[in-house]
């Protein structure tokens, strides 16, 4: 199969659809002849043009209220926020006006726009540039908070995001942009709230997100090494998290580990623990769960201080072992 | 280091007061209900200014009664609006059916002339889903809550009807207060930048729930917060449906030929509380004021307008003000029988496609509710 970058395929998905579909624009910051600060939108606009990839000022709370007004008057719009980070400029929008829109108006009235935006640390981007936020939303009823960790999946994601008549939270992670993976040409869509398990393992579940999901896979690589297998679940969609796909890895293995690069206090990985404890996935534990996330620290510009912060291969690997041989 | 002595090479100060001088407030009727600007009276049949008239009374009855009602507590949330019908019905009266509305938590009876069934209105006061279910064709959003956040959205929705081809316009609504609010100036200057089809009102009703205008902001008339965006500003008589009728219409014109949005400051009064959720405007307001602003009241200068044109008379109003009260109590009655909400209700209107967690849930209270 054809290799494109998980970059590339973030663009081939808006293209193909915007294609099809005239309702569909994208807005965001020097998102046109410059092809947005990672250049995702990079040659767009020769494309669909100026109205249908729609360079805006630097006000992050319009774009998202732009996105919500014109949504309501049946277009999707697809936001393209600069960092992550910036989603607290556009917080009121998303929170307060986006996720409740429908509920509010009886099912009346929908908002099917996707806001994608690039989070996580490892560029040297430091505190304001470099957070992973997506507890955040979690936490709000009303929004789909999707996080793709390759190419395949990025492409396949989007496409249901598109499609998807609720506001959905799509996020790229920076370090991913660049990877490379197998991706089918022609249009395809992911199911939103099904879980992939990247690495097959009888010994210890790893559920991990994002980039987190390849550290994991590296570790798995050593530790098979030692004779450890391990298995390696990425939910791909936080919200609606697919609940069955994790309890059934940890029924298989009696043994669970979640890591993140958000920071661990209050991260989603709570909520990956809670969802084993309540279940019947519980009896079946072997050890203690354990949490990788990231210290309750600013992301560090130093960027030997920066890799501290957030959960690393070894850390992964010494986790393993500490459950194995609890 | 900065100088102690004149050594001034541009006058800001002269050209902020250049600017300042330009927004003087247009109006058409005086207090009197004279015509002091014949130039600029628009073109209206006298039944259509009949009609105006006609929906500042009712729309004063519908005040008068939902304050009543909330005592009772047979109306929830309410904010009062008698003292803005010229701003808020003549602004409306401007616009056409296909014109979208984007109104504020006050704006309930622009709403209600814009198409919104009257038994909706009250639902929506009681906070029950069906009042925000907006019927098919008519071009409005539920009452925003949080201030100015209509005005970000309203671009979007002008740039919407732009890309669908259609001759209207996105109009929105907020008081004073909204205006200090980022949205407020996200919303103008995005609009703006894409020359949006977009109306952009404030009722400047000098309060803003208790911090009174001059506190607000330094500058001398609120319409001048459109120079900074580079669109057309304009200070009207908010007390003067004629002058309100005018202006919206100027700028919806100016919307539909595609030379962008206009902001439009209105200045008015409401003689009630902020809301009726407690608010006392004696903590704040003179009586001397109150009463300042009641000597501009839009019926009463539009009155003795239309009576001096033999177009009104008290058996006139008489009519309207028992219809208006005849329709009150059909619109609660209907309210009254609308279903119970529901916690399925609830979980059926927060997704287009149930996810699998609330499908669960939703098993667990239809269980409950069937019992």
């Amino acid at each position: 199969m054809r290799e494109i970058t998980y970059l590339e395929a973030i663009r081939e998905a808006m293209s193909q659809e915007m294609r099809q579909n005239e309702d569909i624009f994208i807005l965001g910051e020097d998102i046109g002849v410059y092809g947005g600060a990672f250049g995702v939108t990079r040659g767009m606009i020769e494309e669909f043009g100026p109205e249908r990839v729609r360079n805006t000022p630097i006000s992050e709370s319009a774009i998202a209220g732009a996105a919500v007004g014109a949504a309501l008057t049946g277009m999707r719009p697809i936001i393209e926020l600069q960092f992550s980070d910036f989603i607290t400029i556009a917080m009121d929008q998303i929170v307060n006006q986006a996720a409740k829109l429908r509920y509010m108006n009886g099912g009346k009235g929908k908002v099917p726009l996707v806001l994608r935006t690039p989070s996580g640390s490892g560029t040297g981007a430091a505190a304001q540039h470099s957070q992973s936020l997506e507890a955040w939303l979690v936490h709000i009823p009303g929004l789909r908070v999707i996080q793709p960790s390759n190419a395949y999946d990025a492409k396949g994601l989007l496409k249901a995001a598109m499609d998807d008549d609720n506001p959905v939270i799509f996020y790229e992670h920076k370090l991913l942009y660049k990877t490379k993976g197998d991706v089918p040409e022609e249009s395809y869509s992911i199911p939103i709230g099904k879980a992939d398990v990247k690495r097959k393992g009888k010994d210890v579940t790893i559920v991990a997100t994002a980039m987190m999901v390849h550290k994991a896979l590296e570790a798995a690589e050593e530790l098979a090494k030692e004779g450890i297998d391990v298995e390696v679940v990425d939910p791909r969609t936080l919200v609606p998290l697919d609940e069955e796909t994790i309890i059934q890895s940890v029924k298989k293995t009696g043994r669970l580990i979640v890591a993140h690069e958000a920071v661990k206090r209050g991260g989603f990985g709570g909520e990956i623990v809670s969802v084993i404890a309540e279940s019947e996935a519980f009896d079946y534990l072997d050890a203690p769960i354990k949490r990788l996330g990231g210290l309750p620290v600013p992301i560090p510009y130093n960027p030997h201080l920066e890799k501290a912060t957030v959960p690393q291969v070894a850390d992964i690997i010494e986790a393993v072992k500490e459950t194995v041989h609890f | 280091m900065a100088s102690t002595t004149q050594n001034v090479q541009f006058d800001a100060k002269k050209a902020l007061e250049t600017v300042s001088e330009q927004f003087q407030t247009f109006q058409i009727l005086n207090e009197e209900g004279e015509v002091v600007n014949e130039a600029a009276m628009p073109n209206l049949s006298n039944e259509e200014l009949q009609e105006l008239m006609r929906r500042m009374v009712y729309t004063r009855i519908l005040d008068q009664r939902s304050i009543s009602l909330n005592r009772q507590g047979r109306l929830g949330f309410y904010a009062p609006t008698a003292g803005q019908e010229a701003s808020q019905l003549a602004s409306q009266f401007a616009l056409e059916k296909e014109d979208f509305i984007l109104p504020g938590y006050r704006d309930v009876p622009q709403m209600i002339w814009h198409g919104l069934p009257l038994h909706q209105a009250f639902l929506f006061s009681r906070g029950h889903y069906q009042g925000n279910q907006i019927p098919e064709g008519v071009n409005l959003v539920s009452p925003q809550i949080i201030i100015g956040a209509q005005y970000v959205q309203t671009a979007g929705v002008a740039l919407g009807m732009k890309k669908n081809g259609s001759k209207s316009v996105a109009v929105t609504y907020t008081g004073d207060g909204g205006t200090s609010q980022g949205d407020f100036y996200e919303g103008i200057n995005f609009a703006g930048a894409f020359k949006a089809p977009a109306i952009f009102i404030v009722q400047n009703n000098r309060f803003a729930i208790s911090t009174p205008v001059e506190k607000q902001s330094a500058v001398q008339a609120l319409a001048q917060k459109a120079v900074a965006a580079g669109i057309p500003g304009i200070q009207v008589d908010g007390m003067d449906p004629l002058a309100v009728y005018v202006a919206v219409r100027d700028a919806r014109l100016c919307a539909i030929n595609g030379e962008g949005p206009t902001l439009i400051e209105t200045l008015t009064y409401r003689y009630g509380p902020h809301t009726m959720a407690g608010d006392d405007p004696t903590r704040y307001r003179t009586s001397e004021l109150d009463n300042e602003w009641e000597k501009k009241d839009p019926l009463v200068r539009f009155r003795k307008f239309l009576e001096k044109k033999g177009l009104w008379s008290e058996e006139k109003e008489n009519e309207v003000i028992e219809s208006a009260k005849d329709d009150i109590k059909e619109a609660i009655k209907k309210a009254d029988a609308a279903p119970k909400q529901k916690v399925t209700d609830l979980m059926s209107y927060m997704f287009e496609e149930m996810p699998q967690n609330l499908k669960e849930q939703y098993e667990i209270y239809q269980a409950k509710e069937s019992k």
